[in-house]
């Protein structure tokens, strides 16, 4: 499913974001990568999202290998892999209606099913009421919730997502973290970045990644 | 998709329609530099033609050339490829023009008992012909007949015509360059910062897996628009200007329709190209 083997990835003034980074994530899988900040857990997502290259080693992503998947292809696997950020994203001046459907149309989804899916994507994420509100109209943990329908608008065999509760109240976050359970428990792979250990702990069952400096120093799964 | 594309690049404009107006003004006032530098040289190259018709060699003949030596001259030098035609003018139809064109000299042709002016062929040369070179060529196979006296082009005048149209068509060219590029230039920001505003789409769209042909489309699509309402900007700028001159300073001529439109579908390839860099730019950063 997603495997980095060996991965080092070097920026040019800022030295070695990862060194060595070997995983391996299997299919229906909750995990969590942790470190703090600066240890490499975004350049590990961004790397499995195909947004940016290791400097060594290979990432495999169902199937599609980073030594051989030229840039302009990357979008075959943007499509199967689904991304949440902190900072949500969404497009002012749409309605969270509109924001899901733009993921559908822009990956060239049939015309006549694009407002009916991203209706059921707002009602699997709990809001279909708010479909008409305006993205900036919606409180942050409403939008986290848009940003997410839109991540599986191209069902995704995994979804990635980079401190997703970073910005969120305690009670958003519950919600949240329900919610990427609920998404899981349907077979999808779930990899989250966070630097929040307590909200880690409160999911004992989840496996967990520990970067630190760019070296991966812990998976639960090994020890 | 094209749909998409096509429906997207309106929307853009319906959706910020300042932003989008913004750029088309600032491509329209860019291209209506180009225009008026073209209403310029349009109307000085037609200046130019207009006193290079007027470019004839005259060859003075001998008062005792036969007329089988005037017509053989004359015969043969029609023959020459540069030559467009050949008018003979004899003494009487020269003192008839001097006593017509130069009245104030009247009193002087008015008693003459013998003609002083000499009879002549009027050689026109055919418009390509109308240069130094061929100048040269038919005045000096003109002299080579023992009938003719004298040979008169005004060389001094004719060079000095030729050297104007050659600084003019240079300075033309690398005004014309210049004035484009400038153009080109404040088309490229004008439509970078309507892109600028934009960059959280196609973000959004590189996120969630659209392809790279997909999310330039509507900004090329967009970009072209721009730049042709731009151009129709400019051409109505232009026109408005040419009116103003023709009613109130002077008598210019409108530039070909075919200048009007390869203007307007100018603006159309720089904005479709302009958008493509800067497009290509942002794909680059997410």
């Amino acid at each position: 499913m997603i495997k980095l083997t060996n991965v080092s990835r070097e920026f040019p003034r800022h030295g070695y974001a990862l060194r060595g980074v070997s995983l391996h994530i299997r299919k229906g899988e909750f995990a969590f990568l942790t470190g703090h900040s600066g240890s490499g857990k975004s350049t590990t997502l961004r790397l499995i999202h195909m947004a940016d290259r290791p400097t060594s080693g290979e990432v495999r992503v169902t199937g599609y290998s980073s030594d051989k998947l030229p840039d302009r292809a990357a979008w075959k696997v943007r499509r199967r892999v689904g991304f949440v950020f902190q900072d949500i994203r969404l497009l002012p001046g749409r309605t969270a209606l509109e924001n899901v459907a733009f993921a559908l149309e822009v990956t060239g989804a049939p015309k006549a099913q694009i407002a009916h899916k991203a209706q059921r994507l707002l009602s699997q994420v709990g809001l279909a009421p708010k479909a008409g509100s305006m993205a900036h109209e919606l409180s942050g943990g409403e939008q986290q919730r848009v940003a997410i329908a839109r991540a599986l608008a191209n069902d995704p065999f995994v979804l990635l997502a980079d401190e997703p509760t970073g910005n969120l109240d305690e009670r958003a976050t519950r919600g949240i973290m329900e919610l990427f359970w609920e998404i899981n428990a349907r077979g999808m792979s779930v990899l989250m970045a966070t630097h929040d250990l307590d909200l880690v702990r409160r999911y004992p069952q989840a496996r967990l990644f520990e970067l630190d400096q760019g070296r991966l120093v812990y998976d639960s799964e090994a020890a | 998709m094209t749909g998409y594309a096509f429906r997207e690049a309106v929307a853009a404009f319906r959706r910020a329609p300042l932003l989008t107006s913004l750029s088309s003004t600032m491509v329209g006032l860019a291209l209506f530099v180009v225009g008026l530098f073209a209403l310029a040289s349009y109307n000085l190259r037609l200046a130019l033609t207009a006193i290079e018709e007027r470019v004839e060699v005259v060859a003075y003949l001998r008062d005792d050339a036969t007329t089988r030596d005037i017509d053989r001259a004359r015969a043969e030098l029609t023959g020459l490829p540069e030559v467009l035609s050949v008018r003979f003018v004899s003494k009487q139809d020269a003192l008839e023009r001097a006593r017509r064109d130069l009245p104030e000299f009247s009193e002087l042709f008015a008693d003459v008992e013998v003609n002083p002016l000499p009879q002549s062929l009027e050689i026109e040369l055919q418009p390509e012909a109308r240069n130094k070179r061929a100048v040269g060529h038919v005045a000096d196979v003109a002299r080579s007949y023992g009938a003719v006296e004298d040979v008169r082009y005004g060389q001094e005048w004719v060079d000095k015509l030729f050297a104007l149209r050659r600084i003019g068509a240079v300075a033309a060219g690398v005004m014309g360059a210049a004035f484009a590029l400038v153009a080109a230039l404040i088309i490229g920001t004008a439509l970078r910062i309507a892109i600028f505003a934009r960059r959280e789409e196609i973000y959004v769209m590189r996120l969630v897996g659209a392809t790279n042909g997909f999310i330039r489309r509507p900004f090329l699509i967009e970009g072209a628009m721009a730049g042709l309402l731009g151009g129709v900007v400019a051409w109505a700028l232009t026109y408005a200007t040419y009116r103003g001159l023709y009613a109130f300073i002077f008598a210019v001529a409108w530039i070909p329709q075919s200048w009007v439109l390869a203007g307007v579908i100018a603006g159309g390839v720089f904005g479709a190209l302009s958008s493509a860099f800067a497009v290509r730019r942002y794909i680059r950063e997410v």
